[in-house]
């Protein structure tokens, strides 16, 4: 294939989005560190500078990537590439230097690098070229173990760093295992679980057994063929039992005092199922599949060990942040403070924001790390919603093409290493804009290709260019 | 599965569009309907630099400054700015101790994570010779800076009480006062309370852009947006501010009141409560505060509006007038005096004195017995069926002399007077088991009433006016027309002017019927001046009597009346007549000199100290005149 057939072929959308968000990031990264006396964007005693000159050397690994390597090399090459990050990621652990409380950066020279960012591109390469090699089958134990395994060597290391940011995009990668095959119920299980981590940690371990109840309920009455049959009983039990907390604690139903309301609601909806699943004795069409069964009795061990995970397995930072998203404590100058600032910066903006190098929340260092983790406050302050959503568009614009041009290889390792770029982008996205705003804890994971750091916009850079780079090879 | 009938391609997207959708509607919140966050984001970085404006000016009834301005520096000091400097330097040119200044840095140090980047006052109150040296060597400096702002000067000793104070707002007023904020200073109690809307000015304000460190960057739009400070406005007040300092001279040393009235308009010329707070004390009252409240002598205590004590004597006039309104006596009506008025085995005590007399001389001597007398005859008036009728009949009366309400003067904290009601009576001995006996006190001003020198000077007022008074008041110009028209209009009680002439007629004779005729104030006749008085010498359960005097001169149109309250400093002759009169003749007769005996009048009640006299001194010793 010559130069001329790649021009043609190349998916130019994610490369024009991809343009729009680094050189977008960039003038916004200026603007985060801009004051009065600066020497202008390419200076590089400036982030704005050191900026600039990552995307030039992204545009020359793109280019690097799309005309120069055969794309062979990296299914190839993949083991190799994973041992050597993995080998790079316990070195982190015995050489790395400490920032914000995690070992994660390592520093060689005058060049300093995070292993865990590059580490996601070789897992991405290793795990597809597993998953799409001959033989692979999902629903073989070995295999899936296998392919597990290829995802949990990099976690459990990172873990130790301790980098929760990284480990919450590795998650991600839950989504290829559904697209490869694995059960839905398995990502719906775990929305379920945080849904009622939230629900027990806000509100009470009562409240996550009645909304666990429901889920059942609802979840049941899809699986039996009756819905409305189904379902009305269990509307009837959650309506009934939300009252009994409120009448524990009245002091009408002392002699139940003995023990705590959860104890007692446990065993009343244990009883209550249980009924419920023997109609399907009489009408098979209405019985309990036994993955529902074993759902139940997982999230109710996990209602009663939320408060111990809390409070003994999570670090004091991560408790603070966590209670300060769900509103349980507020404390705006403490573990609180990033985000109020965040919102306050965003919230000022408006529709069209304050016009470029104008915004007077992230220019005076209101919001820190507001050129890296917080370079969205910048957007969304001097940009305004229009901005925050031109930049939010040309991301879903990415992963959706990504997925769709995924769909269409013939080669299942590219499709897969395809699914996991587009997962690793989407939970980035998701958790750093969803931080900024309030409705993700507080991690530091930085927005793809807007972030301030080298390690970062290479790597996300790579990433997204070896896909393109696999997808001319339909054309060979 | 019904749920997941959707490819898994097409779930993954939708399930990623819908989440961009969360945060798409989350920013919709925030960028376009939390208003809240604008707001914080102002306040996160604009300064706003407050600029004080200097308070308003208080000038007297002749355009005189009583309380004036005057320019007095603090050094503040940002502790984080702060680098090395010449410690012993500053000390000298602030001239302050070494000692001093370490024992702030260690504060400074103590609480740094508190202080941040916040600037403090230094030192407060730096003259203006060493702040000038301050400014010059600033640069030397680094991180104290100086603040100019104005402080109430007082020209003329005119008393606490009367001025108020200015000082800084509290937790307590801030909560009640939403359009005060922390830091904004305000007049509290007298004209400075009163007039607090028309002296404190409006404040301005410059605008600047902050870091997150506190540091001004910039001045906001170049000052398009920045408000200057407005002056406050200056207010004219009633009071002489050489009668008002006289009078602080006089009572020095005495614990009592006077209050001086024009009586054709009801402004208050003169408001002296001693012991009161002097204006020396007065800039600074909050380092004087806690000393000023423990006094035993309660200097806050503003005794010409809030003290309620009984009238004694003076009262007579007004019993004397409703008698005559009431048909129960003439001005030739006799009444016998044997050393008292004698009824069963009750007694009220009076002085010797031929007898019987008529109601022109019971004035001028002060006859207890003929008062007594005259006010069973209005009690026991057949005209009305039953001592309540009758009464509360009186009681209206000594009502439209103002006594027994509040005046509603523009003065602040002013005390009612009490006047009891027939509920009095019969709470005391029961329905029906009283008469005009059991409250025969009132007759000579004496038992269950009271009132505050206000009150007596404006019953002094009234009979100067014959039968009318204005609401006696301190400002000459409020701000809107009503309240002026308000003060400008006449309160009639009700006793015929016809009715007044004998009284004055008493009134004019106890001062100037001369020596040797039985009146009780000739130590009050000024040649020429025409004084009218009337003496008091109120019995009190707490130590000596109570001194008091009410007089208006000249007998004709008159000028000023005069109420003088002098607690536990004996006769009323004796005290509160004599600095009455000084009053009248200052105020009548200007910068004139006094004849040498008046001057030598006038040094000794000047110079006289009865402190000793007060219950409340811990030098009292009790007199052997004192009631038990």
């Amino acid at each position: 294939m010559n130069f001329r057939q790649k021009i043609k072929h190349i998916g130019w959308l994610p490369v024009f989005c991809w343009l729009f968000l680094a050189v977008f990031g960039w003038l916004n990264i200026y603007s985060s560190v801009y004051t009065d006396d600066m020497t202008g964007i390419f200076s590089f005693s400036v982030k704005s500078g050191n900026q600039f000159l990552w995307i030039m050397m992204g545009m020359a690994a793109a280019f690097l990537i799309l005309f120069v390597i055969p794309p062979r090399i990296y299914t190839s090459l993949a083991w190799v590439f994973y041992v050597s990050v993995i080998i790079l990621l316990v070195l982190v652990l015995i050489v790395g230097k400490e920032v914000n409380g995690a070992k994660s950066w390592m520093i060689l020279g005058p060049v300093s690098m995070q292993p865990s960012e590059i580490s996601k591109l070789t897992t991405s390469l290793l795990l597809s070229t597993i998953m799409g090699s001959y033989g692979f089958r999902l629903s073989d134990w070995n295999s899936f173990f296998k392919a597990l395994a290829v995802v949990l060597v990099p976690v459990a290391l990172i873990a130790l760093e301790p980098d929760m940011g990284t480990i919450l995009v590795y998650c991600s990668l839950a989504f290829v295992f559904y697209r490869e095959g694995m059960s839905g119920w398995i990502i719906m299980f775990v929305l379920l679980c945080v849904l009622l981590f939230i629900v027990t940690l806000k509100y009470s371990a009562c409240s996550a057994l009645l909304v666990l109840t429901a889920v059942m309920g609802v979840v049941h009455s899809l699986e039996s063929r009756r819905f409305i049959r189904t379902l009305w009983p269990y509307v009837i039990f959650v309506a009934l039992f939300s009252f009994f907390p409120r009448l524990y604690g009245s002091g009408l139903l002392t002699f139940l005092n003995f023990m705590a309301p959860e104890y007692w609601i446990l065993p009343v909806s244990v009883i209550f199922m249980a009924i419920m699943s023997r109609i399907k004795r009489r009408d098979r069409r209405m019985r309990m599949p036994r993955y529902l069964i074993l759902s139940f009795i997982c999230s109710v061990a996990l209602i009663f060990s939320v408060q111990h995970i809390f409070d003994e397995i999570l670090q004091q930072h991560h408790r603070d942040r966590i209670e300060n998203l769900l509103g349980i404590s507020q404390d705006l100058k403490g573990a609180g403070y990033n985000v109020h600032q965040s919102e306050i910066a965003i919230g000022s903006g408006g529709l069209f924001g304050k016009g470029y190098l104008n915004g007077t929340q992230t220019k005076f260092n209101f919001v820190p790390e507001q050129s890296t983790d917080f370079i969205f406050c910048t957007i969304g302050e001097e940009w305004g919603l229009a901005g925050s959503l031109a930049v939010l568009t040309a991301f879903l614009l990415i992963i959706i093409s990504v997925i769709k041009t995924a769909e269409k290889q013939r080669d299942a390792v590219f499709r897969i290493y395809g699914y996991c770029i587009a997962s690793v982008f989407f939970m980035h996205v998701f958790v750093n804009v969803g931080m900024t705003i309030g409705i993700m804890p507080v991690v530091g994971i930085p927005l793809p290709f807007m972030s301030y750091g080298g390690s970062s916009f290479l790597s996300f850079t790579v990433l997204l260019f070896i896909f393109l780079r696999m997808d001319l090879e339909r054309w060979a | 599965m019904g749920l997941f009938s959707l490819t898994r391609r097409n779930m993954l997207i939708a399930g990623a569009v819908v989440m961009f959708t969360v945060l798409a509607v989350r920013l919709i919140y925030l960028q376009l309907i939390d208003d809240t966050l604008k707001l914080s984001a102002d306040n996160n970085a604009l300064r706003y630099e407050t600029l004080y404006p200097p308070r308003g000016q208080i000038l007297d009834r002749n355009g005189r400054v009583i309380v004036g301005n005057m320019n007095i520096f603090d050094i503040m000091v940002t502790p984080a700015d702060v680098r090395e400097f010449d410690t012993l330097e500053l000390c000298r040119i602030l001239q302050m101790d070494t000692s001093e200044m370490f024992k702030s840095f260690r504060y400074y140090k103590k609480y740094r994570s508190r202080i941040g980047y916040q600037t403090l006052i230094f030192r407060k109150n730096v003259p203006a010779e060493e702040y000038t040296l301050f400014i010059e060597t600033k640069s030397r400096y680094p991180g104290f800076s100086g603040a100019p702002r104005t402080k109430r000067k007082y020209e003329y000793n005119a008393g606490g009480n009367l001025l108020g104070y200015v000082t800084e707002v509290d937790e307590s007023f801030l909560s009640s006062h939403p359009d005060y904020r922390s830091g904004d200073y305000v007049g509290r109690t007298g004209i400075e309370e009163v007039c607090e809307n028309e002296l404190k000015g409006e404040k301005g304000c410059r605008i600047y852009l902050r870091d997150s460190r506190n540091i001004i960057k910039d001045h906001y739009m170049d000052g398009a947006n920045d408000v200057p400070a407005v002056p406050g406005e200056n207010v004219i007040t009633t009071i002489d501010a050489e009668l008002q300092s006289y009078g602080e001279y006089l009572m020095k040393n005495k614990v009592g009141s006077i209050v001086a009235i024009e009586p054709s308009s009801g402004e208050i010329l003169t408001m002296v409560s001693s012991p009161g707070i002097d204006v020396d004390v007065l800039g600074d009252i909050g380092k004087y505060y806690s000393e000023l409240n423990s006094d035993p002598f309660r200097p806050l205590f503003n005794r010409a509006v809030m003290s309620t004590q009984p009238p004694g004597s003076v009262f007579k006039l007004v019993n004397g007038l409703i008698a005559l309104q009431e048909g129960v006596i003439t001005p030739e009506t006799r009444f016998s005096c044997s050393n008292g008025y004698h009824i069963g085995k009750l007694t009220v005590g009076c002085h010797s004195h031929y007898s019987p007399i008529d109601f022109r001389t019971s004035i001028m001597m002060s006859c207890n017995a003929y008062f007594c007398a005259a006010f069973r005859r209005i009690l026991d008036n057949p005209r009305y069926p039953s001592i309540d009728s009758s009464f509360t009949r009186w009681r209206e009366y000594v009502q439209s002399f103002g006594f027994g309400v509040k005046l509603g003067s523009d003065f602040p904290s002013e005390k009612s007077s009490s006047v009891p009601s027939v509920k009095t009576y019969n709470r005391m001995y029961g329905k029906g088991r009283w008469n005009s006996v059991s409250c025969i006190s009132l007759s000579i001003g004496q038992g269950e009433m009271g009132c505050t020198p206000l009150h007596l000077a404006n019953l002094a007022a009234i009979i100067a006016n014959r039968g009318f008074y204005h609401i006696p008041h301190i400002i000459r110009h409020h701000k809107d027309a009503e309240t002026d028209a308000f003060f400008a209009g006449k309160h009639y009680c009700m006793v015929d002017p016809v009715h007044f002439e004998p009284v004055i007629d008493g009134m004019w004779k106890a001062v100037n019927a001369g020596q040797g005729l039985g009146g009780t104030a000739p130590i009050a006749h000024v040649d020429g001046l025409e004084i009218c008085g009337k003496t008091g010498t109120a019995e009190n359960p707490h130590g000596d009597t109570h001194s008091v005097f009410v007089c208006f001169a000249p007998r004709e149109n008159p000028r000023i009346a005069v109420a003088v309250y002098m607690e536990n400093a004996g006769f009323g002759g004796t005290w509160a007549a004599p600095v009455a009169s000084l009053m009248v003749e200052k105020y009548l007769r200007g910068e004139e000199p006094l004849s040498p005996e008046r001057e030598e009048l006038e040094r000794r009640m000047a110079e006289s100290n009865l402190l000793h006299k007060n219950p409340a001194s811990k030098k009292y010793v009790k007199s052997p005149n004192a009631k038990k």
